[in-house]
């Protein structure tokens, strides 16, 4: 009896783990950016080393990289020579000099790593992927094996096509029921973290199984594995079904013709066996989950939109601390906080479904007075997609600003950021002290609940604008 | 790498849980392309004041923290982002191990690539520490275990591959390479 995870590791065994040495695992597809792989470029030139598979390799600029347009990035070098731009510049010249295909900056292949595997059809059931990101898992929303590494694996992925690895356990998270009007994905795994803690998945694969899958579109599976990093599991993954497939056939990496009914038949096999026995198992029905929010600095302190901020325990110096930072108090709700910044954007938020929800809910209305609202497409195929059915018109006609794809705001590193003390209601995965700016505060939510904060100026239920 | 054998230090003390690694090295540090020079920015935005002037608060500004290479943290350290600058940040400073109940997975894998000890330890001996800051504490990676002075001396654990590259100072990517053969193999299997 196999879990879904077990199925896929066991596949990509080179050599077995002894008690003396880990696994060294076979990987099927890495994901390259330009932050988190100077140094591992470093070490190849260093030890004058090739990479072994450029075609598994794919390259893309997406953190650090500008949300405003340029033709080049001869351009971007002529206008802002900084240190990030020089990173960009790096990047080029490796995947230049190590013949790895480089989304760069003109191309429309270019978006967030995690958005693009998967909207190029690189990222298949079955496959094992890496990227130094640590919200690679978001991968497994399509029965992939895929975990965030650092820039030293980095370099023994381009160098061997290989990792080192011990086998996790195992742990099941049980999903059953259907989401209300209002709530979404994004707060299905708020809900999950809050449940089981920043480091209830520390040592665990987490495997997603139960009835309320099926009725997920892929955006919603990839929001829900993109963040179980934030309960410290190494991944997440969900079985593939119809949806999956549905969603692949004719992306431009996705098998052909003949190869496409062989795989497809590989990919069925794929499912979790019914009597696998996990470490751990979670159950959360979520048709009682409603909109959640973020309220303090890490994505397990949440609670439910119409919830109180909790008492802190006295011995508790962090949850204090994150308290003060953010500027909240125990026993009030957060709907008394005034927005001054909504970011619509993210790997876990940033799809065009994502995109079309705030939009439809922001149509007709406009963003509230002194509000500044940035919406960030995941890639540049995305945007363009949106632009074709008139996304981008219905943001900027209600005040918000329509930008090019990346990372922007979620890590703060492209010069998009929240001034200090501001408060930010964020798409995106992380609420760390200064994780969109030296000293912003940050509620995460899902894209509704940050659309509808927008128009309201203060944090908000997108259920009261619904009939 | 350099063989890491015994870490001889007092302790400091960081005692908040949940420590993420964008509080360890901020985002905006790392558009860096080496891995040297990090340490002057780790626990920036704890370190010092929106004008760049050091928090008189903050441990790592205190007179009696200068030289500690052991930090005690609470629970969760290095939880967040997979970024390694979080660990060369650390050693780059001086810093050369720490201690904590639970410490997050990808921060720990990248810690013993580059040669920084991260050891998990049990709630008691954890508890004492962070009420004892500044005492001496010997690692000793060979014996898998920390002495902890005026407490008592306890064993770890640490997979035995880490630590027989850590005490022979060799770097991991070898021992994948001298397996060419079997992903040959592997390879023509696909
Ligand atoms: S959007 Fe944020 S979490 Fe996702 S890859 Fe970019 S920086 Fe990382």
């Amino acid at each position: 009896m196999k879990t879904l995870f077990d199925k896929v590791w066991e596949k990509h065994i080179v050599v077995e783990e002894t008690i003396n040495t880990p696994s060294i695992i076979y990987i099927d597809l890495h994901l390259v950016h330009e932050v988190t792989s100077p140094q591992a470029f470093s070490l190849l030139r260093q030890k004058n080393l090739k990479v072994r598979c450029p075609n598994k390799t794919l390259a893309t600029m997406d953190h650090s990289i500008p949300t405003t347009p340029f033709a080049s990035l001869k351009d971007l070098v002529l206008v802002s020579d900084t240190p990030a731009t020089r990173q960009l510049v790096q990047m080029e010249k490796n995947c230049h000099d190590f013949g790895i295909k480089l989304g760069g900056i003109s191309s429309a292949e270019r978006g967030i790593c995690h958005v693009i595997g998967p909207e190029l059809g690189a990222t298949q059931p079955g496959k094992t992927i890496v990227c130094g990101d640590s919200h690679t898992s978001t991968h497994g929303a399509f029965g992939a094996l895929a975990f965030g590494i650092g820039t030293t694996e980095v370099g023994h992925v381009l160098a061997t096509q290989c990792m080192l690895q011990r086998r996790p356990k195992n742990l099941a998270i049980n999903l059953s029921g259907n989401l209300q009007k209002g709530v979404s994905a994004k707060d299905i795994i708020l809900k999950i973290i809050g449940s089981i803690g920043v480091d209830g998945g520390t040592g665990y694969a987490m495997e997603f199984r139960g009835s309320t899958i099926s009725s997920l579109s892929m955006e919603e599976r990839m929001t829900i594995c993109n963040m179980t990093i934030e309960a410290g599991a190494r991944t997440g993954m969900m079985a593939p079904d119809d949806t999956t497939y549905q969603y692949l056939i004719d992306k431009p990496h996705a098998p052909k013709n003949d190869q496409w009914d062989k795989s497809l038949e590989a990919w069925k096999t794929l499912v979790g066996d019914q009597e696998a026995k996990f470490q751990k198992e979670v159950a959360i029905n979520v048709s009682e989950v409603k909109p959640m929010v973020t309220f303090g600095t890490n994505p397990g302190m949440v609670i439910s939109i119409d919830e109180a901020v909790p008492e802190p325990n006295k011995n508790d110096e962090a949850f204090i601390k994150a308290l003060d930072y953010m500027q909240v108090e125990p026993g009030k709700p957060l709907s008394e906080k005034k927005v001054d910044v909504v970011f619509i954007g993210s790997c876990t938020n940033s799809r065009i479904n994502d995109l079309k929800t705030a939009a439809m809910f922001i149509q007709g209305r406009k963003v509230a007075k002194g509000v500044r609202m940035l919406v960030v497409p995941g890639s540049e195929s995305i945007k363009k997609q949106a632009e074709k059915i008139g996304i981008d018109k219905i943001f900027k006609e209600s005040g918000a600003e329509w930008r090019e794809a990346g990372c922007s705001m979620c890590l703060a590193m492209n010069g998009d950021f929240v001034p200090p003390g501001k408060l930010s209601v964020s798409t995106s995965n992380r609420n760390f002290e200064g994780r969109q700016g030296g000293g912003a505060r940050t509620v995460l939510a899902s894209p509704l609940t940050a659309a509808a904060s927008a128009v309201n100026g203060y944090v908000s239920d997108p259920r009261i604008f619904l009939d | 790498m350099k063989p890491v054998t015994k870490i001889k230090s007092k302790s400091l003390v960081l005692p908040l849980d949940d420590i993420d690694t964008d509080q360890i090295i901020p985002a905006r540090f790392l558009t860096t392309i080496s891995k040297e020079g990090l340490g002057k920015n780790l626990f920036y935005d704890w370190r010092f004041n929106s004008k760049g002037s050091p928090i008189k608060t903050f441990v790592l500004n205190q007179d009696e923290s200068a030289g500690c290479e052991v930090l005690v943290s609470g629970r969760n350290f290095g939880c967040g982002s997979s970024r390694e600058h979080a660990p060369w940040a650390l050693l780059d400073y001086g810093i050369k191990a720490v201690i904590s109940t639970e410490i997050a997975d990808i921060f720990f894998n990248n810690s013993l690539k580059n040669g920084f000890i991260p050891i998990r330890i049990d709630e008691e001996s954890h508890h004492w520490l962070l009420s004892n800051p500044g005492v001496d504490i010997l690692i000793d990676i060979n014996e898998l275990s920390i002495d902890i002075e005026g407490f008592k001396k306890l064993d770890f654990y640490m997979d035995p591959f880490s630590k027989y590259c850590l005490l022979n100072g060799i770097d991991q990517l070898g021992f994948i390479m001298n397996h060419k053969n079997e992903i040959d193999n592997f390879e023509k299997k696909l």
